[in-house]
């Protein structure tokens, strides 16, 4: 079945445009991710106007609680962690051409089995080795979880969109049994785990709230880009995303490559999981579920998994994030406006894709 | 009398299977229309929910469960207009157009039930069963399978006459060509974007009428998210009976049952986790991947965009 596109139109839109000034390229791949923004944007406001809300009103609070407000600033700051860890687990998958859907399961397992963990172990080691050792944890779980879909596809052939979709739904059902029958806190009447005490919360930055949680995120998706676009492992996932059957005739060994894949894609999702426990939260209860994984996929495409961007568009969503909540409230709608706007993205992305492919083709001919 | 094999049990595991399996039905069998023709929609899941919201504002208007019904199946129509424009016509991705449809339609669904009903939560007109004479008085599983609203036997109407055409008429013919050989069906003189276009408005139609049969037969009220990822099961059932669409009646009905299975189990006493019940489904459709997921036929232009210009 198909790959994630994007990959594909990523390496032969590079391999062409090297007759291109480097200013051009900037130029254009800005403007190609710009449009569907502002088109999200254009239609999220219409909605709001239907809805007999202010729109102007709306984004103007966005920006406000997201990005002016000190408070809003450092939340967003905070927030930025775990999407930049869940993009960095993206930014292996996509080019390599699998669909690793199943983020958002992946980062709930992780976290359940940390949150258990912390407490426990808080009493008897403490700072850098209780942190290392709970972020191991949340990546290992999480890369095992996705081991199901891995097997499923590399040795069975079994498309990994439904499967990893399917194992999200397993997973949210799976942890709240597990919260609700033994990691439960004995002590409160609410079913969740015990709290990880705030002396034992990974440490803060610039004396503020925000955590050294954003420092991992940053690391992790420059690391990813250098990773994917100067290693012979990075070169090696990218020819699989392009062309399988060259991969293999290449002599990649795809079945272990597909594992890889997968559990170091998870893995960073389990890793955002165990560092905004870790960070903020401290607890979790039966039937959590952040779902912030699904939200990624379009930025890491806009961002055609090039870090810099990938860091520019997770921030501006954090933002909308934590804007969007007070702007809502203020607005008396439900918080959805992120959803939405992240399905408008994806269709004008596909939308611009489109109108690209067109023009190459005109230029060709 | 309780445990596993009371009457109580069996007969609310087969009235609650059909009840949550009819719009498994709908939604599969438009699945496995779009399949057939090539278009893999993964975008099903959104197109219940908007049907499932149309549905529902439609029966508050107009007070009828049949209005309602009928302006879920048009708002299905209406979204998957969007899949024929991105997919069929401009060869967009189909994943990412079905994820966008998806979780655009979960996050409009929500902020318009939230903004317009969120304070009310208003139930929509009771949907009366009709018992069919003699059959709904077989004991014990009689009322079960046969005492529903019409729309329910609707659905199996709509799968032997869909069944039909796809065997015996020339759409049904272009529909399987579009799928297995665009290139032949295009020089055979035949439309390769007008059929799948067809196919993909079929499908809209019928999942929007799966999600309105949601609300309004079964839950009998909106609740943001309320498909609850029965879109992706329904793809999965599509999958599974390869073609021979007659069989999404039993598998949407046995899966039915296992997500209803937990309500059984509560009225027949038995205490088991809930959450661990509430997976089962989702457990179901992976060991069903892997056991038919390799064998299971799928036409060979699927997911691909078909462009006259590439050959």
């Amino acid at each position: 079945m198909s790959a994630p596109h994007g990959g594909t139109t990523v390496a032969l839109a590079e391999h062409k445009s090297q007759t291109e000034s480097r200013l051009e390229r900037v130029s254009r791949s800005m403007t190609n991710a710009l449009i569907p923004v502002v088109g999200a944007f254009v239609i999220g406001g219409l909605l709001l106007a239907v809805l007999g809300r202010n729109p102007f009103a709306f984004y103007g609070n966005v920006i406000d609680h997201g990005l002016i407000g000190s408070l809003g600033r450092q939340e967003t700051l905070i927030r930025m962690a775990p999407l930049l860890l869940i993009a960095a687990g993206l930014m292996i998958a996509f080019p390599a051409g699998i669909w690793n859907l199943g983020t958002d399961g992946q980062y709930v397992m992780g976290g359940v089995i940390v949150a258990a963990l912390g407490p426990e172990l808080a009493p008897h080691v403490s700072g850098f080795v209780l942190f290392t050792t709970l972020f191991i944890v949340g990546f290992v779980v999480a890369a095992i979880w996705s081991l199901i879909p891995a097997i499923l596809k590399a040795w069975y052939g079994i498309n990994e969109i439904i499967s990893t979709l399917m194992l999200t739904f397993i997973g949210l059902r799976f942890s709240a049994f597990l919260v609700k029958e033994y990691f439960y806190d004995r002590e409160t009447t609410v079913p969740q785990t015990r709290v990880l005490a705030v002396a034992d919360r990974l440490p803060r930055m610039f004396s503020s709230r925000v955590h050294i949680g954003l420092i991992v995120g940053l690391v992790a998706v420059i690391a990813v880009h250098f990773v994917m676009r100067n290693t012979a492992f990075g070169l090696r996932l990218r020819i699989v995303g392009i062309n399988p059957k060259a991969a293999i005739h290449a002599g990649i060994n795809m079945k272990v490559l597909t594992l890889a894949i997968f559990t170091l894609s998870a893995g960073f999702a389990g890793l955002a999981a165990a560092i905004n426990i870790t960070g903020v939260d401290g607890v979790v209860r039966a039937e959590w579920n952040p779902a912030i994984g699904l939200l990624v996929v379009p930025l890491v495409f806009l961002a055609r998994f090039h870090a810099a961007s990938v860091i520019a568009f997770i921030a501006a969503f954090a933002v909308f994030q934590v804007g969007g909540e007070s702007a809502s409230r203020k607005a008396d709608i439900p918080n959805f406006m992120v959803l939405f706007m992240v399905g408008l993205l994806l269709i004008f992305m596909a939308l611009g894709e489109y109108m690209q492919l067109r023009s190459s083709r005109k230029h060709q001919s | 009398m309780n445990g596993l094999f009371s009457e109580l049990f069996i007969s609310s595991l087969v009235s609650g299977g059909v009840i949550a399996g009819i719009p498994l039905i709908y939604a599969g069998l438009g699945e496995a229309i779009s399949e057939r023709a090539g278009v893999l929609n993964v975008g099903l899941e959104g197109m219940m929910l908007g049907g499932a919201y149309g549905g529902f504002v439609g029966a508050l208007h107009f007070q009828s469960t049949w209005f309602g019904l009928m302006c879920g199946g048009l708002t299905g129509t209406v979204i998957s207009l969007l899949m024929v424009v991105l997919c069929v016509r401009l060869n967009s991705n189909q994943i990412v157009v079905g994820i966008a449809i998806t979780l655009g339609a979960e996050g409009v669904t929500a902020l318009l039930h939230g903004a317009i009903y969120g304070d009310s939560y208003p139930r929509v007109p009771t949907a009366h069963p009709y018992a069919i004479p003699l059959l709904s008085e077989i004991p014990i599983i009689g009322p079960g399978f046969f005492n529903h609203h019409v729309s329910a036997y609707l659905a199996v109407a709509v799968v032997f006459f869909v069944s039909w055409v796809l065997k015996s008429t020339g759409i049904g013919l272009s529909i399987k060509a579009a799928g297995d050989q665009p290139h032949a069906l295009e020089a055979a003189g035949g439309g390769v974007h007008r059929t799948r276009t067809i196919a993909v408005l079929s499908t809209g139609l019928l999942a929007g009428l799966g999600g309105a049969f949601i609300v309004l037969v079964g839950a009998g009220l909106f609740v943001p998210f309320v498909t609850n990822g029965k879109g992706f099961i329904a793809i999965v059932l599509a999958m599974l009976v390869r073609g021979r669409v007659k069989w999404i009646i039993v598998a949407s009905v046995l899966f039915g049952m296992s997500l209803s299975l937990t309500t059984a189990l509560q009225l027949a006493g038995v205490d088991v986790p809930i959450d661990l019940v509430l997976m089962l489904p989702f457990v179901l459709i992976i060991v069903v991947l892997f056991a038919f997921g390799r064998r299971s036929y799928l036409p060979a232009a699927l997911a691909l965009p078909y462009d006259r210009e590439q050959r």
